[in-house]
C-alpha cells in the first residue's frame, strides 16, 4: 500500500533521511516516533509529494511518487497537520467539501457526505457546518481537520501531530475517537508523533526514527521491549 | 457664478474621472499580477520594488515632462498623463499584493497543496481571496494619490480638475483654483470612502 524503498532526502550537502526502508500495510497504523529534528515530518511529506526523495523512492498503490500526478496522488491522500491548515474564509462545510469538489461531485453528494462527516466526528452539522474556523475551539478545529482529510474517502491517512496543540483532556478526547474511527474506516496511516504515549496509544506499529535513520520498529503493544538506546530514552519518558 | 463655469466644471471633472479610472484600470491590471509573480520570483523582488520605488520619488511635474519626449508613450495629452499617473499607482499596488501573499498563513497554503490544489487553484480559492483586503487596501491608497496627482496633468495638456487650477494660479483667482481643488477632495473621498466600504467587506 504504502512503502519506502531506501528513500533517502538530502538538501544543501546535508542528509535528512538516510535511505529509508518500510512499509505500512493495508489498513494499519504505523506511527513514526522520533524527536524534534528527526526527519519524521520530512518522511511524512515524501508520501504526498510535497517532498520527492533525493535516492531510492516512496511507492504509493505499486506506483512512486515520482511517477504520480501528485494533484493526483494528494487527491488520494487525506493529510492532517498541528496547525489544522483550515481556510479561514471557508465555513466548516465548505473546508470539509474542499477536495470533494475539486473531484466535482455533484453537489447533492457533497452536501450528504459533509452532514455524515461532522456527525461523524462530533461536530452536528446544524450547529457547526456554517461557523468559521475561528468561531471554534482548537479541539473542534482538529476535529474538522480530520473530518476534511477524510472527505472523499482516501485509502491513506497522514498525520502530523495532529493532536499537539490540544490541552490534555481535549487531547485524549480527540485521539480517542480518532483511533475509533481509523479503526472502523480500515485506512492505511502514517502517523508522526514525538509523544510515546499518543505513539503506544494510535499505533499498530511503531517505527523509530532518530537522525534520520529507523533505529527500531516494533509492535506498538511490544514498545516496552525497545532495546536501541533511543528506545530506551523514550521508554523512560513512559516510566 | 461665472457664466461657462458649470459647463467647464462638468467638463473638466468628468475628464478628471477618465484620467483616474483609466490609470488605475491600468495600473491594476499590471500592478496585481506583477504582484503574484514576485511571490514566485525571489530573486525579482528587490530590483522590481525598487524601481517603482524610484518612479515614486521622481516629482510628477518632472515626470510628465520627462515623458512628452519619448515615442509612443509620450507627447502632450491624455496618453501621456495616463501613462506617467500608471507609473505612480504601480508601487502601492505591486507591493500589497506581494505582502498580502505572502502572509497568508503557510499552513492553509501547505494544507492546500496537500489536498491537490494545483497552483492556479491554490492562488484563486486561497491566496487571492485572503490577501484581498490587503490588496484592496494598496489599490485604495493608489486611487486617492492618483486623484491628487492627476490635477497636474493639466500642466501637459490633459485636462482634468488642474486645469481650473493652473488657470486661478496663473490669474490669482481663488474661485478657479477652488473650482478645481473642491471637486479634486471630493473625487478623493469619495473613492476612498467607497473602495474602503468594499475593503471592509472582505474583513471576515
Amino acid at each position: 500500500m504504502l512503502r519506502f524503498a531506501q528513500a533517502g532526502y538530502r538538501v544543501n550537502g546535508r542528509e535528512i533521511l538516510h535511505g529509508l526502508t518500510f512499509d505500512v500495510a493495508q489498513g494499519k497504523t504505523l506511527v513514526l516516533l522520533g524527536r524534534s529534528g528527526s526527519g519524521k515530518t520530512t518522511a511524512l511529506k515524501m508520501v504526498n509529494a510535497l517532498i520527492l526523495p533525493t535516492s531510492g523512492e516512496v511507492i504509493v498503490e505499486d506506483r512512486a511518487t515520482t511517477k504520480w500526478n501528485p494533484i493526483e496522488l494528494r487527491r488520494r491522500i487525506g493529510y492532517v497537520i498541528q496547525e489544522t491548515g483550515l481556510f479561514p474564509h471557508f465555513t466548516v462545510a465548505q473546508n470539509v467539501a474542499v477536495v470533494p469538489r475539486l473531484l466535482h461531485w455533484p453537489e447533492d453528494r457533497v452536501d450528504a457526505r459533509v452532514k455524515e462527516l461532522l456527525t461523524r466526528v462530533g461536530l452536528p452539522p446544524e450547529e457547526y457546518q456554517s461557523r468559521y474556523p475561528r468561531e471554534l475551539s482548537g479541539g473542534q478545529r482538529q476535529r474538522v481537520g480530520v473530518a476534511r482529510a477524510l472527505a472523499a474517502d482516501p485509502p491513506i491517512l497522514l498525520f502530523d501531530e495532529p493532536f499537539g496543540s490540544l490541552d490534555p483532556v481535549t487531547r485524549h478526547e480527540v485521539r480517542c475517537e480518532f483511533l475509533a474511527l481509523a479503526r472502523d474506516l480500515g485506512k492505511t496511516i502514517l502517523f508522526v508523533t514525538h509523544d510515546v504515549r499518543e505513539a503506544v496509544l494510535v499505533g499498530d506499529e511503531i517505527a523509530l526514527l532518530c537522525n534520520g535513520n529507523i533505529e527500531e520498529r516494533l509492535p506498538a503493544s511490544e514498545f516496552s521491549k525497545a532495546i536501541s538506546q533511543e528506545g530506551q530514552s523514550f521508554l523512560a519518558c513512559l516510566s | 457664478m461665472r457664466p461657462g463655469l458649470t459647463s467647464d466644471l462638468v467638463e473638466l471633472t468628468s475628464q478628471h474621472i477618465v484620467l483616474v479610472v483609466s490609470a488605475m484600470a491600468i495600473a491594476i491590471a499590471m500592478g496585481v499580477p506583477a504582484g503574484i509573480l514576485l511571490t514566485r520570483r525571489v530573486a525579482w523582488r528587490r530590483p522590481v520594488l525598487t524601481v517603482a520605488n524610484v518612479l515614486q520619488t521622481i516629482p510628477s511635474l518632472a515626470l510628465f515632462g520627462f515623458l512628452i519626449p519619448l515615442p509612443l508613450v509620450g507627447g502632450i495629452g491624455p496618453r501621456t498623463a495616463i501613462v506617467a499617473l500608471v507609473l505612480y499607482a504601480l508601487l502601492p499596488i505591486i507591493r500589497n499584493t506581494l505582502t498580502g501573499i505572502l502572509g497568508v498563513d503557510p499552513a492553509v497554503r501547505e494544507s492546500a497543496v496537500a489536498m491537490g490544489l494545483t497552483a492556479r487553484q491554490v492562488l484563486r480559492q486561497v491566496e487571492l481571496p485572503l490577501a484581498a483586503r490587503t490588496i484592496l487596501a494598496g489599490i485604495r491608497i493608489a486611487t486617492v494619490t492618483t486623484v491628487g496627482t492627476a490635477t497636474i496633468a493639466a500642466a501637459i495638456g490633459a485636462g482634468g480638475l488642474g486645469v481650473f487650477i493652473f488657470r486661478g494660479v496663473a490669474s490669482v483667482d481663488s474661485v478657479q483654483i477652488l473650482a478645481g481643488a473642491i471637486p479634486a477632495a471630493l473625487i478623493a473621498l469619495i473613492s476612498d470612502g467607497g473602495l474602503g466600504w468594499i475593503e471592509r467587506k472582505f474583513a471576515a
